[in-house]
């Protein structure tokens, strides 16, 4: 019904019958929208509008200095290699990507001169190849011409197990071919719905072969440029000292006009999120900093008066509970929480169903998170179009309470609740950061009153996220019946942030805690939603195919979602940043200015 | 004196080799992984990682990884950082500057304080001057670093906006306005290690002098008719200062070596915020070449503040 529906509005749009804005509307009010609203009509075959940019200056320059204060420095200028978001972010001044996602979930054209859609022959009708128009005339920063070899060269760059590029992943089960000297098409093994990956935001960044070429491979690491990047980006490299400071100057012969505004740019590194929200929205000895993660009270506080402001993006990660299927106090051929085993307690639904009841998201929202989260139902939020209508969540003792008394887990003379002998005490593990430590104590508050124990456990995040195999207290080795992070939507895009959760990512020994189903949750009817999902071009079915992931995940309770987290920046009240809550920080630079 | 001297250097080797072991295997027991960013990026496969332990040598056992780094060590390659995949040494070498900039002068102020009130409250114990001295003392040793630093923060740069609140490493200027930044915005990080510093140092002094001030020879000083102020600046002062010297000497090491709190809060670049970045991120090579160098700075102050010790106090011989 809603596939008809719909047709008849692509259609519309197509023939010029319905306005684009309008028909963008109309998928609000359905709950199908923003990013992927714009892919539909993509796919659909009605080109991609390029998102009016409200970039007001008119000259190129002249904004003096851009102070850019991120509490982690980027530690490496190469955007393959970089490991975490500050490595990105620093990379992303100096060079570009073919397209970005916008504030909006838009792709934005950079390098390209417009973005593939069916209509203008990009996109191939069965999915399996597109072909990207490079913008012509554009130069390095060293003079030389940026062409259709240099965005070939990125991807055998990447693709080389030898160079240890870690966007590897994106650039492995593609095939790029040069088909002009403006013009490459990347080829699928399969039909590839989400055609956006390769080329697109931080790990799509091209680098000039004329001056890697002699570093690929094994000499990855021994590159000069590594250190002293040579893009096409709006700022010039000047100067790097790992860790605490990158430095840029304009770009005069940028390929967008009137851009960048900034004469300078400056990245400092180092110290820590709140005094870093000082020097912005208080003393506003800088213009943006990254990453705010302070209490909001905090921040409200800092900007009465102040100088600054926060500043919010939406995307799409989460944080959650994840519930153990397995038993991590039995070990099985050297391994605790083997998939082998059931967990005791938590195998019994009407426990995971009251311990669901028993969270506090909107006290959480209230008193700890405030404006950077917002309460979900939902592992899956964003892009809307994605987002599961048919779930629900209450916060209610009363019926947790009930639930355990019909599924015969009695109270006992300790207060705690027990079944054949088994008493319903659990541990609940984190890692140490402030907001996670107070979550916990409002969860646990509120399950004891239901009966339930909760033994809390932090870990220092450096050791939680860790791959070590040797350590216990990993999140991918789960040695608790439950625990709480968040993970990272990074691309408007649901197919890899879902299949984590398929049977044969388990985390086990055998693959070294490495599979990234961590929950250890095993369902023949997810998996099969999944593969169906991965080869599936209309993008309607698809979306209904990710949303009922999202509903199986929810009915089985394997995750309790605690709150869907928005990126949170500080900006001086002048700087007008424009960020995105599916892209780094610095993917839309050359759009930042200041109104003065 | 020499042969001396030779003989403190040889013993110094298996100390060295010692401590060095000791640092590997400690780093190597710690938790944690350079490349735990890559395992929550769910963009990243987890082979990448286990590629990169694999490249970087991380998963071969610890005595192989101990000779092989030692054996770089001994040839000059201090190898390369896992984090920014950059030489060792190139990294340190940028931090050197800043930390002997802001660390030097902090020790110098803490000393230029120290000595004139120190020498000033033990020549007239229990005056008003010295109660004083020794209240303030008492309070700048008891507060840490990281509260006064914040506290110079609030009042400083929040409240007043005389100070900086970030400690720049890239100033636009040129001549007379460069060293004008330069120098302002050094003014907290090294007021606040140089109270803490000179607050120790102070009653050091002091306490030093006192065991002088007291002895035969200055009484004989002052009955031959000299001078206040010669008795204490050549007879007592001179013999007072063989432990301060020692003392001194033993800190210059951490002048090298950062301060890691005060670094960290005022963003100041120096070793001490490299050295815990790299541990935090387990960067192995960093933390090893930092905290080695550091340990053969230790070693070679120390013979140097004891061969300055028998040339101080001639009595002290050195065999």
């Amino acid at each position: 019904m809603l596939d008809i529906e719909l047709r008849t509005m692509i259609d519309g749009v197509r023939d010029g019958r319905m306005d684009r804005r309008a028909f963008i509307q109309r998928m609000v009010g359905l709950g199908l929208t923003v990013p992927m609203a714009t892919q539909i009509l993509a796919i659909g075959g009605v080109a991609m509008a390029q998102s009016p940019s409200p970039y007001k200056p008119t000259k190129r320059g002249g904004g003096g200095a851009l102070k850019l204060l991120w509490w982690q420095g980027p530690t490496l200028l190469n955007p393959h290699f970089a490991t975490g978001t500050k490595d990105q972010d620093g990379s992303r001044l100096f060079y570009e990507p073919l397209a970005s996602w916008d504030a909006d979930g838009n792709l934005n054209p950079i390098l390209a001169a417009e973005i593939p859609s069916t209509q203008n022959g990009g996109l191939a009708a069965d999915g399996k190849s597109v072909v990207w128009k490079l913008k012509p005339g554009i130069k390095w920063h060293d003079g030389k011409p940026f062409t259709a070899d240099d965005v070939v060269f990125t991807w055998a760059y990447a693709n080389d197990p030898a160079t240890a590029a870690v966007s590897i992943a994106v650039y492995r089960d593609v095939k790029v071919e040069k088909v002009g000297d403006h013009t490459v098409r990347i080829l699928f093994n399969s039909p590839t719905p989400f055609w956006a990956n390769a080329f697109v935001g931080a790990y799509g960044c091209i680098i000039p072969q004329h001056l890697f070429a002699d570093y690929k491979g094994e000499k990855s690491r021994e590159a000069p440029n590594n250190l002293a990047p040579v893009g096409t980006g709006p700022y010039i490299f000047a100067e790097f000292k790992p860790g605490d400071l990158v430095h840029g100057r304009i770009n005069p012969d940028y390929h967008m006009p009137n851009r960048p505004y900034f004469d300078t740019i400056e990245m400092k590194g180092g110290g820590d999120a709140i005094s870093a929200a000082r020097a912005v929205i208080q003393t506003g000895e800088y213009d943006y900093a990254w990453n705010m993660q302070v209490e909001d009270e905090v921040l409200a506080r800092l900007e009465k008066g102040g100088k600054g402001k926060t500043v919010y993006a939406t995307g799409g990660d989460i944080e959650f509970i994840a519930l153990n299927n397995t038993d991590p106090n039995v070990e099985v051929d050297g391994e605790r929480s083997s998939i082998k085993t059931k967990h005791p307690l938590l195998s019994d639904p009407a426990v995971r169903k009251a311990f669901a009841l028993l969270v506090d998201r909107d006290a959480i929202q209230k008193y700890i998170y405030g404006r950077a989260g917002l309460t979900t139902a939902n592992y899956l939020n964003g892009p809307a179009r994605f987002v599961s209508k048919n779930t629900n969540w209450e916060f209610n003792i009363e019926k947790a309470i009930k639930l355990l008394d019909d599924a015969g887990w009695k109270v006992g003379s300790d207060g705690i609740r027990a079944k054949d002998g088994k008493s319903l005490k659990l541990l609940y593990q984190t890692s140490i950061n402030p907001p996670r430590q107070k979550t916990q104590a409002i969860v646990k508050q509120a399950c004891q009153k239901a009966g339930i124990a909760l033994e809390l456990k932090s870990v220092v995040a450096s050791v939680f996220f860790s791959s070590d195999v040797a350590n216990p207290d990993t999140y991918s080795k789960f040695y608790a019946d439950l625990e709480e992070f968040q993970i990272p939507m990074t691309q408007p895009d649901p197919a890899l942030h879902m299949k984590r959760y398929i049977s044969e990512n388990v985390a086990t020994k055998a693959n070294k805690w490495q599979g990234q189903n961590f929950p250890r949750w095993v369902n023949k009817d997810y998996d099969k939603l999944i593969e169906d999902a991965e080869t599936e071009t209309d993008p309607v079915k698809r979306a209904g195919l990710y949303i009922k992931c999202n509903d199986l995940l929810w009915e089985n309770t394997v995750f309790v979602p605690v709150l869907h987290r928005l990126k949170v920046g500080a900006s001086s009240n002048t700087l007008k940043p424009v960020i995105s809550g599916w892209a780094n920080d610095t993917d839309n630079i050359q759009d930042w200015y200041r109104e003065t | 004196m020499r042969q001396y001297i030779l003989r403190r250097l040889l013993i110094a080797l298996p100390s060295l080799l010692g401590i060095s072991f000791v640092l590997f295997a400690v780093l190597a027991l710690a938790p944690g992984d350079p490349f735990s960013d890559l395992a929550t990026n769910p963009n990243v496969p987890p082979e990448v990682g286990l590629a990169l332990r694999a490249k970087f040598g991380l998963d071969d056992p610890l005595y192989l990884r101990y000779v092989h780094w030692l054996v770089a060590m001994l040839h000059g390659d201090w190898g390369f950082s896992f984090v920014s995949r950059i030489n060792v040494d190139t990294l340190i070498l940028q931090r050197l500057p800043t930390t002997l900039y802001v660390i030097g002068s902090a020790q110098l102020l803490a000393l230029l304080i120290a000595i004139p009130v120190g020498v000033q409250a033990a020549t007239r114990p229990y005056s008003i001057f010295d109660q004083v001295a020794n209240t303030l003392a008492f309070i700048g040793f008891s507060l840490p670093t990281f509260f006064t630093g914040i506290l110079f923060i609030l009042i400083f740069s929040v409240k007043l906006d005389w100070l900086p609140l970030v400690y720049s490493t890239d100033i636009n200027s040129t001549g007379i306005g460069w060293l004008g930044e330069e120098i302002r915005q050094a003014i907290m990080p090294v007021m606040v290690l140089a109270l803490f510093q000179a607050a120790s140092l102070t009653r050091f002094v002091r306490s030093a002098m006192l065991d002088v001030i007291r002895l035969d020879y200055v009484t004989t000083a002052r009955a031959k008719g000299l001078g206040q102020r010669r008795v204490i600046l050549k007879h007592v002062m001179r013999n007072a200062m063989i432990p301060v010297v020692t003392l001194i000497a033993l800190q210059m090491p951490a002048v090298f070596g950062g301060a890691i709190v005060t670094e960290q809060i005022f963003r100041v670049p120096g070793i001490g915020s490299l050295l815990i970045s790299s541990i935090l991120s387990n960067d192995t090579p960093v933390v090893m070449a930092v905290t080695f160098v550091f340990a053969c700075l230790v070693v070679l102050f120390n013979l140097i503040a004891d061969v300055l010790y028998g040339w101080l106090d001639p009595r002290i011989s050195l065999r």
